[in-house]
């Protein structure tokens, strides 16, 4: 019998293989896209990078106008992010199945969160960017939104996977809700909670400088800038202190994650 | 009269079909009483009606003579002040350490604020080490809970229980993830918390033969009804047949 369900499960993957190589040469047809010229074409565009993408020693004069705007972008993120965490939180208590208070605002607390989460920060930052306008608001509410959707998202699992358990034992002895979250949920919880948001601080980080090329803010801004002027010496110095400042900030968090988990 | 009286007890999960039906006993100040029966018979069911962490769908219970099933939030919260209840995977907060485990079970007396920043009595904290002592573990007070053994972890639940000072002790299988030596650990201290305390237990088992050693009477479950009340001594093999079937009976011995 476990033999047939393998001998089953070959047949699927192969079935499933075909499927997709004829969606993707379906979409190919519809979209020429043609596949050969286009990896005809990464020679040359390595190449080009190699060539134009140089820091050059004047584009070093730029550096503390650059560094400026990074430290502006990673702080709108840590900010938006923090902001987020603690709605989230709330969100997230009133979401999950062991903490809510009662069904509607479970539901409506889910429904926030999806709802924000489904909607790409670029999509957010477009929609803002209509009512807001190009300033360095639009892109932190961008970066807000979108975070309190996923962050909510992930609380939530925290708080159901680590804390049915004691919730159900401290019921039993006549502990108030305030007691429970803040004694039980809170404590069990928070490491992970915290690394989620340390994650979170990661890819706002990078998700910032598109938003910033949208919103006209931060280091995105200069790199908007400096692109649509093709000094492209300026464009390698920015997107090099970006990766170096993710790489960074990476590490950091990491360290952080060793010591509280 | 007695501490405990379950009428007429009826349950339902989902409106159709019926987990506990038609339940009637009557529980004495002091007994230790273990309810037994196969898996799905509605042991927990039946132990969480009684302090109501599952609301009464038909009959009373009568606690102290105070219907559990009319009471209002706060009349609850007294009650479950009342009742201390210990699971069989000790349900503590893992990542906390084994005295703050202890003192949650003094949460029932507090006010919001006096619980949300911990504000206990020195008498409490003693109390708190005095148990941890009782059995055995004040060694540990300031380990975190997910760094102890089992058995330990079972401890410091039977800890968080007893300083509710509670009238009544609600176990649902408190032995059931643990090996031999450490079971009887457990049972003995359950026994021992029941004859010098004082305290009433109801102690769900899967072990016949641990029910009839440490047990001064049975309640028999089966599909939600009981088939058999009496003391220990008197539930004979064809008794335990009737209760698990007997292909399962054979399956619990060896
Ligand atoms: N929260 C619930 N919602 C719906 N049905 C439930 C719920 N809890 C228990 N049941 C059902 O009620 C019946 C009795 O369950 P219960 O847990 O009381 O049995 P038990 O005797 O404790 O079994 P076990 O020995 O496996 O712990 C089972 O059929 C179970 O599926
Ligand atoms: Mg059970």
């Amino acid at each position: 019998m476990n033999e047939k369900k393998i001998h089953k499960n070959k047949w699927q993957t192969t079935i499933f293989l075909l499927i997709i190589i004829f969606i993707t040469y379906l979409s190919t047809a519809i979209t020429d896209f043609n596949f050969i010229d286009s990896i005809a074409t990464i020679p040359a565009a390595i190449g080009w990078m190699f060539t134009n993408l140089m820091v050059t020693q004047e584009s070093m004069a730029k550096m503390p106008a650059i560094m400026e705007k990074l430290g502006e972008t990673i702080f709108m993120s840590i900010a938006a992010t923090t902001l987020a965490a603690v709605v989230s939180l709330f969100l997230a208590l009133l979401g999950s199945k062991t903490t809510k208070v009662n069904n509607i605002f479970s539901m409506l607390a889910r429904f926030i969160a999806s709802f924000s989460r489904n909607i790409p920060v670029v999509a957010w930052s477009l929609i803002l960017l209509i009512s807001f306008g190009q300033n360095s608001v639009t892109g932190f509410l961008a970066l807000f939104v979108a975070t309190l959707g996923f962050l909510t998202r992930a609380f939530i699992e925290s708080i159901d996977e680590a804390n049915q358990s004691s919730v159900e034992a401290l019921t039993a002895t006549g502990a108030t809700y305030f007691h429970i979250v803040s004694k039980a949920v809170i404590p069990q919880s928070l490491p992970q909670m915290l690394s989620w948001i340390l994650f979170m601080i990661e890819t706002n980080i990078r998700s910032a400088t598109l938003v910033g090329i949208l919103t006209g803010t931060g280091i995105g801004y200069m790199f908007d800038l400096y692109y649509k002027s093709m000094n492209y010496n300026v464009v390698a110095l920015i997107t090099f202190t970006i990766v170096i400042a993710v790489i960074v900030i990476e590490l950091i968090s990491n360290k952080i994650r060793k010591v509280i988990l | 009269m007695p501490l405990l009286k379950v009428e007429g007890l009826g349950k339902l999960y989902d409106g159709e079909t019926k987990v506990l039906r038609d339940v009637n006993f009557e529980v004495e100040a002091g007994e230790f009483l273990s309810i037994i029966g196969p898996s799905g018979a509605g042991k927990s069911t039946l132990l969480r009606c009684i302090n109501r962490m599952v609301e009464i769908s038909e009959g009373k219970v009568i606690f102290d003579d105070l219907d559990v099933g009319e009471m209002r939030k706060k009349e609850l919260r007294k009650l479950r002040t009342n009742i201390g209840m210990i699971f069989q995977h000790y349900n503590l907060v893992p990542r906390l350490t084994v005295i703050e485990n202890v003192l949650h079970g003094r949460f029932g007396y507090k006010s919001t604020l006096q619980g949300v920043f911990a504000r206990f009595t020195e008498e409490e904290k003693e109390r708190a080490f005095f148990l941890l002592d009782k059995l055995g573990i004040a060694e540990h007070a300031y380990k975190r809970c997910d760094q102890l053994s089992g058995g330990q972890q079972q401890r410091v639940g039977i800890c968080r229980a007893l300083i509710q000072e509670p009238k009544l002790i609600l176990c649902d299988e408190p032995i059931a993830s643990l090996d031999p030596n450490s079971s009887k650990v457990i049972m003995d201290y359950l026994k021992q918390i029941s004859t010098e305390m004082g305290i009433t237990c109801l102690v769900n088992l899967h072990q016949v033969d641990v029910a009839k050693e440490y047990a001064d009477r049975i309640i028999g479950l089966k599909k939600g009804e009981i088939v058999f009340d009496g003391p220990s001594k008197l539930l004979y093999e064809d008794q335990i047949e009737n209760i698990y079937g007997i292909e399962t009976r054979e399956l619990i011995t060896v």
